[in-house]
């Protein structure tokens, strides 16, 4: 084939052109509805709406998925990012004897809360651990010793450490998300990765309930601000002064 | 240059010790060669229950290691004379414990090859920080304290007059690495059972009695085996101490009990019901506590009527009692109840695993050997060791 300069440059240039309009088709395709920043992420979980879908782990399945989570079958090794537990264990406080009887026994999901004032990141000796200007707290599975100083400074149990290798765990892999190694500990972060591309968290997005609501707490006109102004919301443990980005609207 | 030439004579009982001492560390290496390699899935350590035996020993330890400044103090702030002969013993002890303090952290650790990243990230936010520096500089100060001082008497001279000062730092310094590492604990806002003003007090109070206790247990052995005698006032001035030391322990912690049984605030409740009664049917740890409880009346019935105290086979006896009374409170319970219930509720029991047992053991037989090696040059240095033992 006889191809002159003029020729392939045309060629080149037409290759760049489809290149990126597919990526910009593509862009247009995920929602850019979804602001990138905020001054303070949050998040408020309608538990009367969770509970419509009783049974329901799809929040679970995407975020552990989209996060290459490793599923281990014995309970003292399990990694979780968000999981469901009993009202009345991660509210003991409130809960216990009153509760109210559509709540009884019932599972809601939990996951890090993102605390305006964390005591893992204050308890971390390498500052693996850190609270993002946006109010994230991070992790840096390259950094972390593996101290698990951190697990014992969370007072809400939202903090996994990799007793082994979590590889042979990961059923389908997500080559898009970094796996992690034996001896670091790891936990949700709000999925800053899919933030940062203007997406939704995961489990947000995946909710068939529409029960998990994302937004901005730093700007009192955002969505989730008026969810909160209109209905009563409740945060775990508030009497430790961590402040908690998560809200259940019971 | 260390007259480390002193460690390399000695008897048949002195290698016979030294070699079983060797292979209890061997077994505790290979085993933590499979813990590198496979990670800490093979301790009894859980996602509840994250911190076992390793954290629980380095906590003792530090303890140990503080009391050193039990027999400096009296020594060189007050003239004891009779401590005169066994301050250098106090000291090594402290450089034995900090030691394996240091070795039970990096067995804890899930990745041991980042322990750098604690300097080179340094985070004063950090008690853990803090931990190091203290605990470290506390290691510095009694091996150049204790290598200079035993130097100055091998070569039969005062020694020199800068150590003082060095000597006098490292008395508060002793307070601080108990202090820190219970504030390591006690700063914790989620850990109802650490979190509690008086652990520092009672750390530092358990620490005054186990370390001294060991001490004593340590001069009667080497009385036992060879012609140094540390003498019997410095003895008995050691069990006072001990004595004042585990009652305020045991005040303290009868503090605690009555804090948590009668505010009745379940957080603050529920691991002293675990520790004692056991919790939803878990009881594992419920021996363990009463024994060291028994342990605790039995050592200061001992220690506290000065006839029986006077007696030495009963003192070595109320030694023993005190130790394995404080080695269990703060080397088994202190550390695991604080994770039971977990912050979802859960009883998550822990039971350390064969090799985290071997590690452990293994980690203690360095600590032994230490103590041995350090012992021996300094007695020989003295020159009270029989030839051949």
């Amino acid at each position: 084939m006889n191809v002159t300069r003029k020729g392939f440059l045309r060629i080149t240039g037409m290759c760049f052109a489809v290149a990126g309009a597919r990526k910009a088709s593509g862009a247009i395709g995920e929602k850019l509805t979804f602001p990138r920043t905020a001054k303070r992420w949050g998040m408020a979980i309608d538990v009367g709406k969770c509970l419509q879908k009783e049974g329901c782990t799809k929040c679970i399945e995407a975020c552990h998925k989209a996060h290459n989570v490793p599923t281990f079958r014995d309970a003292r090794h399990e990694i979780k990012w968000i999981w469901k537990t009993g009202y009345e264990e991660a509210f003991a406080v409130e809960g216990r004897v009153y509760a109210p009887a559509a709540l009884q026994g019932k599972l809601l999901p939990f996951l890090c809360n993102h605390c305006d004032d964390p005591p893992c990141t204050r308890v971390c000796p390498t500052g693996a651990t850190w609270k993002r200007e946006d109010g994230i707290v991070m992790m840096d599975w390259h950094r972390c010793i593996g101290c698990r100083y951190c697990v014992a400074a969370c007072p809400y149990g939202s903090r996994s450490f990799n007793w082994m290798d979590p590889r042979p765990g990961i059923a389908v892999l997500n080559p898009d998300y970094p796996t992690r190694t034996k001896g670091v500990v790891e936990k949700c972060t709000f999925c800053e990765e899919r933030l940062a591309r203007s997406l939704q968290p995961a489990c947000v997005e995946v909710c068939p309930a529409k029960a998990l609501v994302f937004g901005d707490l730093g700007d009192s006109h955002s969505p989730l601000r008026e969810l909160l102004r209109a209905r009563y919301s409740v945060r775990r443990k508030p009497e430790l002064g961590t402040a908690p980005s998560v809200f259940y609207i019971v | 240059m260390f007259m480390f030439e002193k460690a390399l004579a000695g008897g048949r009982r002195y290698w016979i010790w030294l070699l079983a001492l060797c292979v209890v560390i061997a077994a505790g290496f290979l085993f933590y060669l499979r813990q590198f390699s496979e990670g800490l899935a093979i301790t009894g350590m859980s996602r509840d229950v994250s911190w076992g035996i390793y954290i629980a020993q380095f906590t003792f330890l530090v303890g140990v290691a503080a009391s050193a400044v039990m027999v400096v103090l009296p020594y060189y702030l007050h003239n004891w004379r009779v401590f005169g002969k066994i301050t250098i013993l106090g000291e090594f002890l402290a450089v034995a414990s900090v030691s394996m303090c240091m070795l039970f952290i990096l067995a804890d650790m899930g990745q041991p090859t980042r322990v750098l990243n604690m300097i080179l990230y340094p985070a004063p936010h950090s008690i853990m920080f803090w931990d190091m520096v203290s605990l470290g500089g506390y290691l510095l100060l009694n091996a150049v304290i204790a290598h200079v001082t035993l130097r100055s008497e091998y070569k039969d001279v005062a020694p020199p007059a800068w150590i003082r000062p060095v000597i006098l730092l490292s008395i508060p310094w002793a307070i601080s690495i108990h202090t820190v590492t219970a504030f390591l604990y006690s700063g914790l806002p989620g850990r109802a059972f650490w979190l509690t003003a008086v652990l520092a007090p009672r750390f530092l109070a358990s620490a005054f009695a186990s370390g001294p206790a060991l001490l004593i247990l340590l001069c009667l052995l080497i009385r036992k085996f060879t012609s140094f005698d540390a003498g019997r006032e410095a003895v008995r001035k050691l069990a006072v101490i001990v004595t004042y030391a585990m009652l305020a322990n045991v005040f303290l912690m009868l503090m605690e009990v009555f804090t948590a049984f009668y505010s009745r605030i379940p957080e603050h409740l529920s691991p002293f019901e675990y520790m004692f009664f056991g919790l939803r049917g878990r009881t594992s740890l419920v021996p363990w506590m009463w024994t060291s409880a028994i342990l605790a009346a039995v050592a200061l019935i001992l220690l506290l009527v000065p006839r029986l105290r006077q007696s030495e086979r009963l003192l070595a006896i109320a030694c023993s009692a005190v130790f394995v009374s404080l080695w269990i409170d703060k080397g088994v319970c202190l550390v695991v109840c604080g994770f039971i219930p977990s912050p979802l509720g859960a009883v998550t029991e822990y039971t350390p695993t064969l090799p985290e047992v071997s590690i452990t053991l293994g980690i203690w037989a360095v600590g032994f050997l230490l103590v041995t090696l350090f012992y021996k040059i300094t007695l020989s240095v003295r020159g009270r060791l029989a030839p051949g033992v």
